[in-house]
């Protein structure tokens, strides 16, 4: 431990002070209280992390250079990171410092959001280490524990570490036991060890529950960081404010008035170089079992007493427990898979004919899944969900679609082509909310037709909202747990989706569906048989 | 960017020129978030417009420019009005000429979209009473800059006399980066503080909040005095365990913290653009009660 009081003038104070002065490392509410600087009202401070380490695990790969490292510039432009912050990279590597520094300066440069500036790139260099080894190498860690010793004197971060794991889950278990081993994954008393991990969490729930065993052997669940991105998303965020700060939907926001709820994941690209991930896995535990059952969460859960981690977990929670799959799975789930076909003006191969994928493989790249919420807001209220790869274009959206009014005082002619009001979250691209609603066509007769009020988040706030893992690293190194999901939320995520996967094992294989297309016809027929229609995005 | 030019006219024309050519461009009812009323003169009218729509990127807003010209001439508004894809609002620039110069809100009030957030800035010089200002009464919020004013110190002592909840001062925006790097550095407990000098260019109008504002939270004597410039170059606080908290930035740019027992650390500390700090009051709209409190201290000290 670097840190010393200075000179102690009055030793009993000072010792009280010192044991303190360490454990307070970030703008939290009893650092708010205990600050003198700090006032509730004084809404232009923002939170600020205190004195820590990044130490980030596959620093070579992609989601680093794309996301993490743009995120840190990003969060170092806007005030946000603590003076002496350092990174240190960690990988199979023959790098020196400068080399990883030269990694970092390149993504900065190709995909940070928020300007170039010069003396925040400096103040950032002069933290950044790398730490070159294979995960199987105590020295490489004997080194880094070492490392990590000097930052600290040398830079003031107070034994505060993050490690963040952006790396194939297969080497969890290699990596915690090495940071056991070395002593890293202990905090000396008032400083942290926290460890960040990526989806998967598991491919079902055993696998799930084992690899958290692995890491919880190491760090305790209040040490664990689960980056489930969406979460970080500000559309995502805004559900809870949309349906908690307003008094227009909550009155609306049951079985009394809506008819069902279609959450859309969808992506346009095909699986890329991802096949070795891919094969095996499939869109449903690829993202239905996280992404879209937190959407799914969030949407239908009851208002959390407050907004801290444990009330918003414990909402998030019942609901999914609450989660009831169809009766017959067959006709309650589809999946699919992409074959040759045009995709946005391009042609474009079907899923088998991908590099690495085997002939035979059953692997849905498209999944639609039918659930209820069995409780006293949402019973009969269906909850479609579907995810894919190759489809039209890209967009991930809640829609809230309303019942039909009980009455229309108009002809049938009139109102023909009047459909259900809706209420639309789009999530991504173009994020906003989008309410449909209908309204008369100008004329002199009396014609009704759908039209479509548009909130745009771009309009209204723009170039504000950071990117999501921007707000999930802070929230890490704050030690801020909300928007993390816990490993409780997780399992109920692979409960409701391991029936699911046991039953299309043993059933036959997925439906083909031409690349660009909405998937298989099975999943329109699914939504025919209950007298709906998906959304036509 | 299209520009229409309207001479001799009334709030109504414009209001309807406005939607005409809201219309012709296909977007009937962009989601604006505010209207930003700037008070200013010729002079510094460009910068204000500059940073003004600089800000409305993440502000969408409709901004009304009211421009006094001679008041000898006879009374006579003219109107410059520009929409398109610089700006994601509309900009109107309204040159008032004789008595019309004293009824500016007679113009302003009719163009001032509904129920939305009003903001007026003075990018020079403001009424000493900016809530009683014939503009400053259509606000919400009120923004003024002590930089402009000859004498900031005074100034700023006065803000505090006429203080009503939504006055803000760009003095005080600029502080953010210091106070939020001060702040967090003692979200790690300093101890009391017995004493501190801020550092300034000579006549600095943003160093004297500085140190009332230090003063006030941790309840000790902060002077300020003058240094080389350029802005704001240091701050010290004597802790009473001894030792000094020094924040010291040369360049206008990168700082360097230091404290008792740590290393010495580099930071970002920018000077940031007029239209940064327009974005920084836009974003929140609430009474800024802690600027009030450090005025009212600063005004108290000095008495």
């Amino acid at each position: 431990m670097s840190k010393k009081p200075a000179q102690p003038a009055a030793p009993a104070d000072d010792a009280h002070q010192a044991a303190t002065a360490v454990a307070a490392t970030a703008t939290t509410m009893d650092v708010v209280a205990a600050n003198p600087l700090r006032d509730p009202r004084d809404k232009r401070l923002p939170r600020v992390a205190g004195p820590c380490v990044l130490v980030l695990f596959g620093v070579t790969g992609d989601l680093a250079k794309k996301k993490l490292l743009p995120a840190i510039y990003d969060l170092g432009n806007r005030g946000l990171l603590p003076p002496g912050f350092s990174l240190v990279g960690f990988a199979r590597r023959d790098w020196a410092h400068e080399d990883f520094a030269q990694v970092t300066y390149e993504a900065v440069k190709e995909h940070a959001r928020t300007p170039f500036r010069e003396e925040v790139w400096k103040q950032l260099s002069e933290g950044i280490h790398f730490n070159p080894g294979e995960f199987s190498d105590d020295g490489a860690f004997d080194c880094l524990a070492m490392m990590l010793k000097e930052i600290d004197e040398t830079r003031g971060t107070g034994g505060n570490y993050a490690f963040y794991l952006s790396i194939p889950p297969k080497f969890f278990s290699q990596v915690v036991e090495q940071l056991k081993r070395t002593g890293l994954a202990n905090a000396p008393d008032g400083s942290w060890r926290r460890v960040v991990i990526e989806k998967p969490f598991g491919h079902d729930l055993k696998s799930a529950k084992e690899l958290n065993a692995t890491v919880n052997v190491v760090f305790p669940e209040s040490s664990v960081f689960r980056i489930d991105h969406y979460l970080g998303k500000e559309t995502v965020q805004n559900i809870l404010a949309l349906r908690f700060a307003n008094e227009l939907y909550e009155p609306i926001w049951n079985r009394g008035y809506v008819d069902h709820v279609q959450i859309t994941m969808a992506e346009d690209i095909g699986i890329g170089s991802r096949a070795g991930y891919y094969d095996g896995i499939g869109a449903a535990r690829d993202v239905v079992q996280n992404h879209l059952l937190q959407l799914l969460a969030l949407v239908a859960m009851e208002d959390p007493t407050s907004f801290d981690a444990d009330s918003l977990r414990r909402e998030k929670e019942k609901v999914l427990k609450a989660v009831r799959l169809p009766h017959d799975l067959s006709t309650g789930t589809v999946r699919g898979q992409y074959t040759a076909g045009w995709q946005g003006g391009e042609s474009v191969v079907g899923y088998l004919e991908e590099e690495g994928i085997p002939q035979d493989s059953k692997t849905d790249t498209y999944a639609a899944i039918k659930l209820e919420v069995a409780n006293r807001r949402w019973a009969g209220v269906p909850f479609y969900l579907r995810a894919g790869k190759r489809l039209g274009r890209r967009v991930t959206e809640v829609a809230v679609i309303f019942q039909r009014a009980p009455h229309l005082p108009f002809s049938k002619d009139d109102t023909e082509i009047l459909g259900q009001n809706a209420l639309v979250i789009r999530v991504q691209p173009d994020e906003g909310i989008t309410v449909r609603f209908g309204s008369k066509v100008p004329g002199t007769a009396m014609e009704v037709r759908d039209v479509s009020m548009d909130f745009a988040y771009g309009e209204a706030f723009m170039e504000s909202s950071p990117e999501a893992y921007e707000r999930l690293l802070l929230d890490v190194l704050i030690g801020d747990p909300p928007l993390f999901p816990h490993q409780r939320e997780v399992e109920l995520g692979w409960k409701i989706l391991d029936p699911i996967e046991d039953h299309w094992a043993t059933h036959g294989r997925p439906d083909g569906y031409e690349a660009g297309t909405w998937g298989p016809p099975s999943a329109d027929e699914m939504l025919a048989r209950d007298g709906r229609v998906w959304r036509r995005l | 960017m299209s520009t229409f030019n309207l001479t001799d006219t009334t709030a109504s024309k414009i209001s309807a020129t406005l939607t005409k050519l809201r219309h012709s461009m296909g977007a009937p009812a962009i989601g604006m978030v505010l209207t930003l009323v700037v008070v200013c003169d010729e002079g510094n009218q460009y910068d204000a417009v500059k940073a003004a729509t600089e800000a409305a990127r993440e502000h969408p807003s409709r901004i009304l420019i009211v421009i006094n010209r001679d008041p000898r001439e006879p009374s006579r508004a003219d109107a410059e009005i520009r929409v398109g894809e610089a700006t994601p609002g509309e900009v109107v620039l309204l040159r008032l000429y004789g008595e019309l110069t004293k009824h500016a809100d007679s113009v302003i009030s009719p163009l001032l979209l509904t129920d939305i957030p009003v903001v007026v800035w003075w990018p020079g010089g403001a009424p000493a009473k900016p809530a009683e200002d014939a503009i400053g009464k259509l606000g919400s919020r009120r923004i003024t800059d002590a930089l402009a004013a000859t004498d900031a110190d005074k100034a700023l002592r006065s803000r505090s006399a006429g203080y009503t909840p939504g006055d803000t001062d760009l003095a005080w925006t600029r502080l953010t980066p210091w106070r939020s790097l001060l702040a967090a550095a003692f979200d790690q407990p300093m101890g009391k503080v017995a004493g501190g000098v801020v550092e300034a260019a000579s006549g600095n109008a943003s160093a004297p909040l500085l140190a009332a504002w230090l003063s006030y939270r941790l309840k000790a004597d902060v002077k300020v005095e003058d240094s080389a410039g350029p802005g704001l170059t240091s701050v010290r606080l004597t802790l009473a365990s001894g030792g000094d908290l020094t924040v010291e930035r040369g360049d206008a740019r990168l700082a360097t913290l230091s404290r008792p027992g740590q290393p010495t650390r580099r930071v970002a500390l920018a000077r940031r653009p007029t239209a940064e700090l327009l974005a920084e009051e836009l974003r929140r709209l609430d009474p800024d009660d802690v600027y009030h409190e450090t005025v009212r201290h600063m005004a108290e000290q000095s008495r």
